[in-house]
């Protein structure tokens, strides 16, 4: 028999759309730019001159330039020589680990090994991988804890296999989906043991904790702007002094020829401003993040009790803005969909392809199933997150998980 | 949202009539190549980027929806299968019956929805002394209607379906969609089975059904020729036959029946095809309460053909008879049987049987 056709609320709709401030809290994926930063670079968007010139404006941009690389160079724990200004983080993986395997092998060919951390950015991994398929690498993972965590003993035990044929090692800094923080230090001093190449990708670590290149000992560790208030497009790669990995781009010498290409003085000089704020308040931030998000952790299981937090505990072995949840039954991209129907941003921290999410790599090798890894979000703090953000996110979080495990059945 | 201009278009309008709408793209494909090529095959990569454009220019959310397994089980694995049994599915029917309005509906029900819309040229109206009902009619452009393919939807998938072009001709949904500033104005329209994108469904069938001869047979049961697949052919079929001695009275030869279990095709003149009796089951009754007996209706019996006068009754077997005033040819089991009456539909069967 017909039925009857229900009535489409078009009023009560209509009022829904006009959404409320956006609860943004997908500071991982990227961050609003501070203030100092967008002036610095609107001021410097005004004025021409290409710092490889030789003549006044030249020269005013070089200048630029060199103040700039001081600045981040002694934020790191680096020499101005050893920052080497890259498009951004992915850029200065694939400098770090293509370049660096090249030279290994250039040097003997036994060296082939890449050792990466399962749970790396896949700016890491495709390189990895890429160099396996084409450039005769043997990409060697390494396996992680419940926690994400690498341990020294298994890098210890991976090298052991055969000593001499590692090329390079890659473990990041912090992880990116989960936030757990690995033991850099204690890894670098490790492959520095072995005289082996060890690469960090601290993209995400860099305005949280002490990123040094001195300090760890490490060949070269990743950096980025646009992660800590500063512009997307810029990032650089901290180059030990003494290696010499093969550029990946060819071209002007830029950068003592390690990465030829007209240098985007206005994105380094707010690239600079912003490693200097949020490395003059790096403590004082990652204690306040770290008390919201404790928080955010609170009410996300107090709305639902079952949910599982992933990664290290809360405290020096994991980012301070940084949460990551498994809810059962539920699928993550229904829930950020509900999420982001209510104005609440966050991110299933997975890659895309086309718009359809995979199953997060990470919890898969942090050995979740399939179905927690599809049923997980992150929430991420950053340098403009207050309280009602996360008391937003408190209030919405239960009737959304309700609904995605509706639509899962 | 395909990508396509009718459900830019359909969006478009939904939005301005005021409905809180969200935009959503299926990837149906497990391996989706990036870039359309010609007007075969659908959502690529490109057409996710397309939709995703129109969504933009609406001023609507966007999200993409995988359902490429869910696709793969109900709707590719499922027209593999009716053409290994000799069968000539439909694969858009099984798509709008377990996919678009079922799969999709289902989950946008769950997550709070009210209704699926799409860009199917097609109406809603109520029936007649029934105010508050929904029944399917046809699009007010007769070639692009699209009512048989969602002849098989129920009465309650209605109730929560919108199609927004049914009004309107296909040129003038492109002139809209030019004015409205959706870059798909132009895109041509995707045709034949949107999962095989090269055109070519002989070379996919064979790749999932593998080689499987038999032989070419006249209705006597002489055998004249051999075949490679008997899912290569379909009732009615002329072409392609590949029959080495002429026929008898020198006229041409149709497939008459297909037998897959000795993977037999029957070959026979034209005047064989004549079917004057359909029988169909699983029938559905979207636009009017299951007849109790004799149903005097207008059938139509393939996607983009003519209405045949007929009496439809059921068989006592959940299933329907359906007696054609006058004889059709070319019916094919796995086909759809979609009742109307004028304009509007009455319901649907899959056939089983013609005789």
């Amino acid at each position: 028999m017909t039925a009857q056709r229900p009535e489409v609320r078009t009023a009560q709709r209509a009022e829904a759309r006009t959404l409320p401030a956006l609860v943004y809290l997908d500071h991982a994926a990227t961050t609003p730019m501070l203030p100092a930063a967008l002036a610095a670079m609107t001021e410097e968007l005004a004025q021409a001159g290409n710092a490889s010139s030789l003549h006044s404006a030249g020269r005013r941009a070089r200048r630029v330039v060199e103040e700039s690389r001081e600045i981040i160079a002694e934020a790191y724990g680096a020499r101005p020589s050893e920052v080497v200004f890259t498009s951004g983080g992915t850029e200065a993986d694939n400098l770090a680990l293509k370049g660096l395997y090249w030279a290994r092998v250039a040097a003997d060919p036994r060296q082939r090994r890449v050792l990466a951390s399962a749970t790396e950015h896949h700016a890491v991994l495709d390189c990895v991988r890429w160099l396996a398929e084409h450039e005769g690498a043997e990409a060697d993972c390494l396996e992680v804890g419940p926690a994400g965590d690498v341990s020294p003993a298994a890098l210890a035990d991976a090298i052991e296999t055969d000593p001499a044929s590692v090329g390079v090692i890659s473990v990041m800094w912090a992880n990116n989906e989960v936030g757990t923080v690995q033991p850099i230090a204690e890894l670098a001093a490790l492959a520095a043991e072995y005289q082996i190449p060890f690469h960090s990708d601290a993209v995400q670590a860099a305005g949280q904790l002490p990123v040094s290149l001195a300090t760890t000992g490490a060949t070269a560790l990743t950096i980025t702007a646009h992660k800590i208030g500063g512009p997307v497009g810029v990032g650089a790669l901290l180059l030990a002094k003494g290696a010499h990995p093969v550029p990946v781009l060819h071209g002007g010498g830029q950068e003592r020829d390690v990465r030829s290409g007209t240098l985007d003085v206005p994105a380094i000089r707010a690239f600079a401003v912003a490693v200097q704020v949020a490395t003059g308040r790096r403590e004082d931030e990652a204690k306040r993040q770290a008390a919201l998000r404790d928080d955010l952790i609170a009410q996300v299981k107090a709305a639902v009790p079952d949910a599982i937090l992933n990664g290290a505990a809360p405290g020096p072995g994991r980012l301070a803005g940084n949460a990551h949840f498994s809810f059962p039954g539920c699928e993550g991209d229904a829930l950020l969909m509900l999420l982001d129907a209510r104005g609440i941003a966050c991110s299933t921290g997975s890659a895309c392809t086309a718009g359809v999410a995979q199953p997060s790599h990470v919890l898969l090798a942090m050995g979740a199933d399939e179905a927690r890894a599809r049923g997980s979000l992150r929430f991420s703090l950053g340098h403009c997150s207050e309280q009602s953000d996360v008391d937003a996110l408190g209030a919405a979080i239960g009737e959304a998980v309700e609904r995605a495990r509706r639509a899962a059945r | 949202m395909s990508g396509g201009v009718d459900s830019a278009v359909a969006a478009a309008r939904a939005a301005e009539a005021g409905h809180d709408v969200t935009g959503v793209h299926l990837a149906l494909s497990r391996n989706p190549s990036s870039y359309r090529t010609g007007a075969r095959g659908c959502c690529t990569l490109e057409d996710a980027r397309d939709a995703r454009r129109a969504a933009d220019v609406i001023g609507i959310p966007f999200y993409v929806w995988d359902m490429a397994d869910r696709f793969h089980a109900d709707v590719v694995a499922d027209f593999v299968a009716e053409y290994a049994r000799g069968h000539t599915p439909n694969p858009c029917l099984r798509c709008n019956e377990k996919i678009k309005f079922a799969a999709v509906l289902d989950r946008a029900v769950a997550l709070g929805f009210d209704a699926v819309c799409t860009g199917h040229h097609a109406r809603l109206e109520p029936v007649p002394g029934a105010p508050g009902s929904t029944r399917l009619v046809r699009s007010v452009d007769p070639a692009k209607d699209q009512s048989y393919v969602l002849g098989v939807l129920t009465a309650d998938q209605l109730s929560r379906a919108m199609f927004p072009l049914g009004d309107t001709t296909k040129d003038q949904v492109r002139k809209e969609a030019a004015e409205r500033g959706l870059g798909v104005a132009d895109k041509p329209d995707s045709h034949d089975v949107c999962f095989i994108a090269d055109g070519d469904t002989s070379g996919f069938l064979r790749r999932h059904l593998g080689s499987a001869p038999g032989d070419i047979v006249e209705a006597d049961g002489t055998v004249i020729g051999t075949h490679d697949g008997s899912y290569g052919f379909t009732i009615g079929q002329r072409k392609g036959l590949h029959i080495d001695r002429p026929a008898g009275d020198g006229r041409p030869r149709f497939v008459l029946s297909i037998e897959p279990v000795s993977r037999t095709v029957t070959v026979g003149p034209a005047e064989a095809l004549d079917v004057f009796e359909i029988e169909a089951s699983r029938p559905v009754w979207s636009g009017c309460a299951p007849p109790a007996g004799p149903l005097p209706c207008e059938v139509q019996l393939r996607a983009h053909s003519d209405v045949h006068p007929a009496v439809c009754e059921p068989d006592g077997d959940g299933g329907v008879r359906i007696t054609l005033r006058e004889p059709a040819r070319g019916i094919a089991p796995g086909q759809a049987a979609v009742f109307y009456d004028g304009d509007a539909v009455l319901g649907s069967a899959t056939i089983s049987r013609a005789s």
